[in-house]
């Protein structure tokens, strides 16, 4: 297929990695931000064929894994609600919550669908005007736009009936955050080609240069991940930091505005808990004043569920690059894709699953 | 979550006042939502995430990558790991 073929050619993945392995003389660690990137990673074997030099770890970028619990709870609740019709991408609905998950809810009678795009979670209202559609909007920037127009298209049609549980993430203050822990040891990021599709990478400038750090907007194609890593590893080894775009197919210095514009219409930038590693500041977004009426949260009064974390799982030291899957002592054994314990496990793009599938049994 | 697919934009039409599209993903073909993408025209492509086009790709751009990969020397003879569980770029 036109845009992937070309982007996985093995003859060209050697020419690159020859110059990675020509331009390495030091130990650097690299992360990839992506769960979308780990997971090309780990099915390539990119990182069993880099020079030793090159440690990959994998970043935080997977927004089903780092969704914490209460909201995995405020879901149930809302779902279980007898007047709802609760949709979701696929990939939250085996999510554990603290007691269930959301097929949980569906198997005892809610009324729980999987949706492909927002905007069909739009016409169901639409078309159900006696129900409360609920939309469970989680995500990255990257899908924070589509997120955005359905309250926006609901609210052009006059739909009152439609309303969103929002959970969104910003990638550039995480980013901040593993840099500035006392334990990182994350020398240049990947950036997540996608996120900076829609946002650009002006916001990258003042962490690369602050940190002294080399950012690399990146693809998710073999050849597009090598070359990012040629790109960073050249930075590193010369001692250079600045943002330099690898996605040139898809990234634009500006972004894309008329989604940026949408977002920050029905959005506005929040303190968001991430599972596993906690509050961090300015890093996720909630639904603007003049929308309150799309905001599930109100709407449902689940405002005051809170709920802990279980202290079992490890996957905060896997999203923060501290540890590999293979480290945890449930791995493979309590904690499989079938009886996931923590959400890394749960999502294709979660660390842990990709080792997984893939058979990376030690690190 | 952020997986997004290039597809090429067959048709362009309008609907419930939105900007919408036909995209053919090598013969399967799927609805999005191009108001995002304002400019696009038919026969474009573009990455689509969660019923949405993200973007314009670009052909010119995507050709210089890989001709800037096909120039590079191969100077280093990569040793396959015997002991991979897959083969490295196979998909
Ligand atoms: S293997 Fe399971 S329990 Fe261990 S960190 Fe991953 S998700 Fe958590």
């Amino acid at each position: 297929m036109k845009y992937l073929d070309e982007f996985r050619d093995p003859v060209l993945a050697k020419k690159i990695l020859a110059q990675i392995k020509a331009a390495v003389t030091r130990p650097w660690v690299i992360m990839e931000i992506c769960g979308g990137q780990t997971h090309s990673i780990i099915r390539n074997g990119i990182d069993q064929v880099l020079p030793p030099e090159i440690e990959l770890v994998h970043g935080p970028g997977c927004p089903v894994c780092v969704t914490p619990l209460e909201i995995i709870d405020k879901a149930i609740a809302i779902a279980s609600r007898p007047e709802v019709i609760f949709t979701s991408f696929g990939d939250m609905l085996r999510v554990p919550g603290s007691e269930k998950d959301l097929f949980m809810v569906k198997s005892e009678g809610g009324d729980v669908r999987t949706v492909y795009s927002p905007l069909e979670a739009v016409t169901i209202a639409r078309e159900n005007p006696d129900k409360e559609v609920v939309f469970f909007a989680v995500g990255f920037e990257t899908t924070a736009p589509g997120n955005a127009m359905a309250i926006h298209q609901a609210h052009e049609e006059g739909i009152t009936n439609f309303s969103e549980l929002v959970s969104h993430v910003l990638v550039p203050p995480a980013m901040e955050a593993l840099l500035s822990a006392p334990q990182n040891r994350v020398q240049a990021y990947l950036a997540a080609g996608h996120v900076c599709t829609i946002m650009g990478w002006k916001e990258y400038e003042p962490i690369a240069e602050k940190y002294k750090v080399p950012i690399v907007p990146t693809g998710f194609e073999p050849l597009d991940i090598l070359e990012g890593i040629l790109l960073a590893v050249r930075q590193l080894e010369a001692g250079r930091y600045e943002v330099e775009n690898q996605y040139v197919r898809s990234v634009r210095r500006e972004g894309n505005r008329s989604a940026q514009d949408l977002i920050q219409e029905v959005y506005e930038v929040a303190p968001r808990k991430w599972r596993g590693i906690g509050e961090i500041p300015q890093s996720g977004m909630r639904i603007r004043k003049k929308y309150a009426a799309y905001d599930a949260e109100r709407k449902f009064s689940v405002g005051d569920i809170h709920t802990a974390e279980p202290e079992l799982c490890i996957s905060g030291t896997i999203l923060q690059g501290l540890k590999k899957p293979p480290e945890c002592p449930a791995f493979g054994k309590e904690c499989t894709p079938m009886t996931p314990l923590g959400a890394t496990m749960v999502s294709g793009e979660g660390a842990c699953a990709a080792y997984f599938k893939y058979q990376r049994l030690e690190v | 979550m952020c997986l997004a697919i290039p597809g090429k934009v067959i048709k362009i039409f309008d609907e419930g006042g939105l900007k919408m599209g036909h995209i053919d993903y090598s013969g399967t073909v799927n609805k999005a939502c191009l108001e995002y993408v304002p400019e696009i025209k038919e026969g474009q492509y573009t990455l689509v995430h969660a019923g949405f086009a993200l973007s314009i790709l670009d052909e010119g751009e995507a050709q210089k990558s890989l001709e800037t990969w096909a120039e590079m020397e191969d100077i280093i003879q990569m040793d396959e790991p015997e002991e991979s569980p897959r083969k490295p770029f196979q998909s």
